[in-house]
């Protein structure tokens, strides 16, 4: 491909410098993209490139480590936060934060999440809520609504059969060693910015030793929803955010 | 420390001690018999006020290890401790730790299994610890304590040899060990490593934020292209030959003109070494060879024994039968190998050890 | 020299520290030792025992089977113990809380009313430390100067104004230790 000379004054986007020439692996339309390029606005922005450890979960985002570059550790399925938990506590100036879907936090790592956010750990939680596993092929998670079709409801999600979707932010929030819990999507340019002003305060959150933060996105999966991309985002607005609506759900300081 | 005070403690204190003393940077464990003492006696000498290591309570098994993989991951030195039916929640961990060579410590005060079975004494862990227990080709060194002085000394060598080879290593201990008090000899506290050294040390594949560093580290046990996948256990392959080469460790007791060789670990290895006093008092040749590491297993030398013309081995473990099939293996079929042991928690004595010698071995 | 000791009664009667105490001592006097509890559900309310061993050499096993000495605190114990004492060994147990008193013959038997005598003196904490005190006149495996030293290394640092009535108790249990045969 030919390089092309673009001049500084008709620059108005550029890839973050913090994300990798890797070429992503992800869906066209998927949400995790977008917020890759948040959080490694915020980190450039911050100028924590240096101190920062992220973790990667098991699900779409296992590779995350590919695209933004900082150091990471890459956890098993669901104990993300357990991982960030002991890097934290051994390295207590530095940013750490966790990437984890609805599969990995909600299913395999309640227990680990809920925890590290019982105590009040200093670290970061994205949370990418698509209500379904995207990458073992698109079956019914905890978050997945009543009614959806997924490989598993394939008659859609039953509360007699399935059991009902539980919303973690809000849970969470009942926790005392969490200080800061949102929810934010993607999928405007608007909801873009307020993401990455919430990346932001979380990371600035967990750097005050202010307890556990949790930016829960809620996300669109159109392959695995089996929609376009603009469906699924209409998709999301109807039916995803008027379960899991947006906006700060707690924001305080820790308990004396 | 201007003398060596003698104490007296109990094996699952002095890992405790050990772990302070050896500069270690965090524990991270949960509770369960016969091992509490570990994190109890760490939250009592509060090592945060003075080395600044860490001590942490998890919310389960699962949650330590992955505590351990992540304090690991970032180059520090970090240990668990559990008993069996906590060992067998960390074992997907473990094989992560070790895909991901990452060094790390991890006590196993073994009790009777399988299940919850009970809380007694056992050596019913030793094909988990030394033949995989997680999932994939990997192996644990694995350090064998037979006195409270060991369960003191081999927590600086564990961690020792897992730095060196890059490998997770674990203390095979079981509840008689670890509830046992014997005198114990403390060594100097060594300073925990700076945050300069850890880099020094293992920047060029730690987690530790970047740093200085120009490229990023990614501590990840995903290989998802075959080849990656294929060279890094050929490279985890390198290393266990290498350490099958040069950390065989064991002891040998009147093995010299012995006709007749029990092989014990731990605390069966006291109450043989017992047995061997025994015959010897009733003038029957008998040795004990102890390994000190049951990963990687002495072969070498029981096979010279059997070669030299001992007329028979007894593997005397308190279980089923385990590390009889790796004596089989080191005999390679030149004399006969027996197996005596108990299996429901359950501690034998050295006449019956002896009993079994003469029943089975002696014609 | 090798002593091989059962100390066996209640959770709470100080059995296990009993046992300490004498292998401190053992420790203070460059014996090797060994201390093996029994531990457990059992130690909650029910019967606890340990076993400590004094010798000379290199210790083998720290489980043994039979004993030199038993040291026996309630019914239950005696039921379980009375037949492991090696013949011609000691037996010494108090009368307090045992209905059915031994009967061996080969061995030789004390008992030490620790329990009324301690709760008498108002100082019933002293218990533990009064039986070991008479097993040590019948046994003086350790030194009374060593006793002292491994009685202050056993406890923790806030117990030590107690150590005078603990040594106190020694010597009175010393002095109250009956032969029976």
């Amino acid at each position: 491909m030919a390089e092309v000379e673009i001049k500084a004054e008709n620059l108005v986007y550029a890839k973050p410098r913090l994300i990798t020439d890797t070429v992503m692996h992800y869906c066209p339309g998927c949400s995790h993209g977008t917020v890759h390029k948040l959080i490694a606005e915020v980190i450039d922005e911050m100028g924590l490139e240096d101190k920062t450890i992220a973790v990667s979960p098991v699900g779409c985002s296992v590779l995350a480590y590919n695209y933004l570059d900082v150091d990471w550790i890459e956890a098993a399925h669901g104990r993300a936060c357990a991982v960030a938990t002991a890097a934290k506590r051994l390295h207590p100036e530095h940013m750490v934060f966790t990437y984890q879907g609805d599969g990995d936090l909600s299913a395999i790592g309640t227990a680990e999440t809920i925890h590290a956010a019982a105590r009040g750990e200093n670290i970061v939680t994205i949370f990418i809520n698509n209500a379904i596993y995207g990458m073992t092929g698109g079956q019914m998670s905890p978050t997945t609504l009543l009614g959806m079709k997924t490989a598993t409801t394939p008659y859609g999600r039953d509360a007699k059969l399935n059991g009902f979707p539980y919303k973690v932010a809000d849970m969470i929030a009942h926790l005392d060693g969490t200080t800061y819990i949102t929810r934010q999507s993607v999928h405007t340019p608007a909801n873009v910015r307020k993401c990455k002003k919430a990346i932001r305060k979380a990371f600035e959150n967990a750097l005050a030793g202010n307890g556990y933060s949790m930016v829960e996105v809620v996300a669109t999966c159109n392959s695995g929803w089996k929609m376009s991309p603009v469906e699924a985002n209409k998709w999301m607005e109807e039916n995803l955010l008027p379960v899991y609506p947006l906006g700060d759900i707690k924001c305080t300081t820790l308990p004396k | 420390m201007a003398e060596k005070e003698v104490r007296l403690m109990k094996g699952n204190e002095v890992i405790a001690h050990a772990a302070v003393h050896c500069g270690c940077d965090g524990y991270f464990g949960y509770p369960i018999t016969p091992q509490s003492e570990v994190m109890e006696t760490l939250m009592e000498l509060k090592p945060w006020e003075t080395t600044g290591m860490v001590v942490l309570q998890a919310e389960s098994e699962v949650s330590s290890i992955n505590m351990v993989y992540g304090g690991a991951a970032t180059g520090k030195k970090v240990m668990t401790s559990s008993s069996s039916p906590g060992v067998s929640l960390m074992s997907e961990g473990l094989s992560y730790l070790a895909a991901g060579q990452l060094p790390c410590l991890v006590v196993n005060c073994q009790r009777g299994g399988p299940g919850l079975g009970t809380i007694q004494p056992s050596q019913g862990d030793y094909f988990q610890a030394c033949k995989g227990g997680g999932h994939g080709d990997y192996h644990l060194i694995v350090l064998a304590p037979a006195s409270v002085q060991e369960m003191y000394d081999f927590v600086g060598l564990g961690f020792d040899l897992a730095f060196k080879y890059r490998t997770p290593a674990m203390l095979l201990a079981d509840g008689a060990i670890g509830q046992m008090m014997e005198k114990v000899v403390f060594s100097e506290q060594k300073p925990r490593r700076t945050d300069e050294q850890v880099v020094e040390e293992c920047g060029s594949w730690a987690s530790c934020g970047k740093g200085k560093r120009k490229h990023k580290n990614v501590a990840t046990s995903l290989f998802l292209q075959p080849d990656e996948l294929e060279a890094l256990n050929q490279k985890l392959q390198a290393t266990y030959r290498e350490i099958e080469a040069h950390e065989v460790r064991y002891e040998e007791y009147m093995c010299d003109d012995a006709d007749y060789i029990l092989v014990a670990f731990g605390s069966s290895a006291r109450i043989s070494l017992a047995a061997v006093d025994m015959a010897r008092e009733q003038g029957i040749k008998l040795g004990l060879l102890r390994p000190i590491t049951l990963y990687p297993f002495p072969y070498a030398p029981l096979k010279a024994m059997a070669e030299r013309g001992v007329k028979g081995f007894i593997s005397v473990e308190l279980n089923a039968g385990q590390m009889v099939e790796d004596v089989r293996l080191a005999v390679e079929g030149k004399a006969p190998v027996k197996h005596f042991g108990a299996m429901g928690g359950m501690i034998f004595n050295p006449e019956s050890v002896l009993e079994a010698l003469k029943s089975n071995l002696i014609k | 020299m090798k002593e091989t000791i059962i100390i066996a009664g209640f959770g709470g009667q100080g059995v296990l520290s009993m046992g300490k105490i004498l292998a401190y001592s053992g420790v203070m006097q460059d014996f090797e030792v060994t201390w093996m509890p029994s531990y457990g559900p059992e130690m909650r309310g029910g019967t606890a025992n340990v076993t400590v061993i004094i010798s000379d050499k290199r210790i083998s096993s720290p489980i043994a089977d039979s004993y030199d000495t038993a040291i026996i605190l309630n019914q239950q114990s005696m039921d379980k113990f009375q037949s492991k004492v090696k013949p011609g060994g000691v037996l010494i147990y108090d009368t307090n809380g045992i209905t059915t008193p031994p009967t061996r013959t080969d061995i030789e038997i004390y008992t030490i009313d620790a329990a009324t005598e301690s709760a008498r003196m108002g100082q019933a904490k002293m218990f533990n430390t009064m039986i070991l005190g008479g097993y040590l006149k019948i046994k003086p495996v350790v030194e009374m100067e060593y006793v002292m030293q491994g009685l202050k290394k056993s406890l923790p640092e806030r117990a030590w104004k107690f150590l005078p009535q603990n040594e106190a108790a020694i010597n009175h249990g010393a002095q109250i230790i009956k032969k029976v045969r």
